[in-house]
């Protein structure tokens, strides 16, 4: 179910990151202050952004999940949350890299933006811990969701309190896209839009992936359950070798009458 | 052609900060390529259970069908 339309996504994913790449490499000019570095920014960013988006979303997933209690939604949670945690993870060493060209520093304790991403990457590292810490399926479906939820809350207003700090060297970027120059605006558009692809894709992937496996299993069950019924269809066919006919038929008419 | 196109695109300025961006760049590539060997490793485990089922299966059809023959044949 979850792998329609897997190759037309995957095919879209793959133009448009090439496009994106293109666009950053040969067509978007050069930033005046930072230069050739700036073009980190173009992965950097959309890297950001969609991570953060998967986390909220991996919150409103897991709400559909408490309301409807189908583990689908538990799943599709899951699956978003684990991608966006790869993505987090890439965002944060991109990140780095052009923290160590630009300011000459792999990491600056005291900037709000960087400092904050990370805790949000470190609450949802342990995520996964704390889901298969717990056996039992369904409670564990239920504290994931849980965790999720309070977790996605926690994103949009970590971001909002980092907006209204007022001391920070990490450039803005959402709320003063306007002010970058068209050519530069329509790159950094592209490459938002490959990234969601690539995210979807992965998703996707992910999703078909567990849900075939499930199957699998399912299957497996199933088939172990008829070879052992078979087997005692068999067993129960064939006469025992010390039980013979006018036993058996006395055992039948009411115990041993002489 | 192709000679052509090259010769028309600008040359990147890779001797200022071209080490941080391409290092930035290949490791974007490399997670992706990770996961798609970590997804590579699972299809083959999806594969060999798959296979497992169908000789399971193929394992019972003779069966089934030799005691099918056994129960139908006249005493």
């Amino acid at each position: 179910m979850y792998g329609k339309g897997l190759r037309s996504l995957s095919i879209a994913t793959v133009v448009a990151v090439v496009a994106a790449f293109t666009l950053v490499f040969f067509y978007a000019p050069l930033e005046a202050e930072q230069g050739f570095l700036q073009k980190i920014f173009y992965v950097h960013v959309p890297l950001a952004i969609i991570a953060l988006c998967g986390f909220v979303l991996g919150g409103l997933f897991a709400i559909a999940h408490l309301r409807t209690r189908d583990q689908r939604w538990d799943l599709r949670s899951y699956v978003v949350i684990h991608m966006s945690l790869i993505f987090a993870l890439a965002t944060l060493i991109t990140g780095s890299i052009w923290a160590k060209g630009s300011w000459g520093h792999w990491w600056v304790w005291s900037e709000p933006t960087l400092v904050s991403f990370l805790i949000v990457f470190l609450l949802y590292a342990t995520y996964q811990p704390l889901r298969f810490s717990i056996e039992d399926p369904e409670r564990q479906a239920r504290y994931a969701s849980v965790f999720a939820i309070t977790a996605g809350a926690f994103v949009p207003m970590n971001f909002i309190a980092v907006r209204l700090a007022s001391q920070y060297l990490h450039p803005r970027v959402l709320g003063s896209t306007s002010n970058l120059p068209g050519p530069m605006a329509l790159t950094f558009l592209v490459s938002l839009v490959a990234m969601a692809l690539l995210f979807a894709t992965l998703c996707k992937y992910e999703l078909t992936a567990k849900s075939t496996r499930f199957k699998l299993r399912a299957l497996r069950r199933r088939l172990a359950g008829e070879q052992a019924q078979r087997g005692a269809r068999r067993r129960s066919a064939v006469p025992e070798p010390h039980s013979s006919p006018a036993l058996s038929a006395r055992v039948a008419g009411g115990g041993a009458s002489t | 052609m192709s000679a052509l196109v090259v010769a028309e695109i600008p040359a990147l300025p890779l001797h200022t900060a071209g080490k941080y961006v391409a290092a930035a760049y290949i490791v974007v590539f490399a997670i992706v390529l990770i996961y798609v060997a970590i997804m590579a490793i699972r299809l083959s485990h999806i594969e060999r259970d798959l296979g497992e089922l169908l000789a399971m299966t193929e394992e019972e059809q003779p069966q089934d069908s030799s005691t099918a023959e056994r129960e139908s044949a006249p005493a």
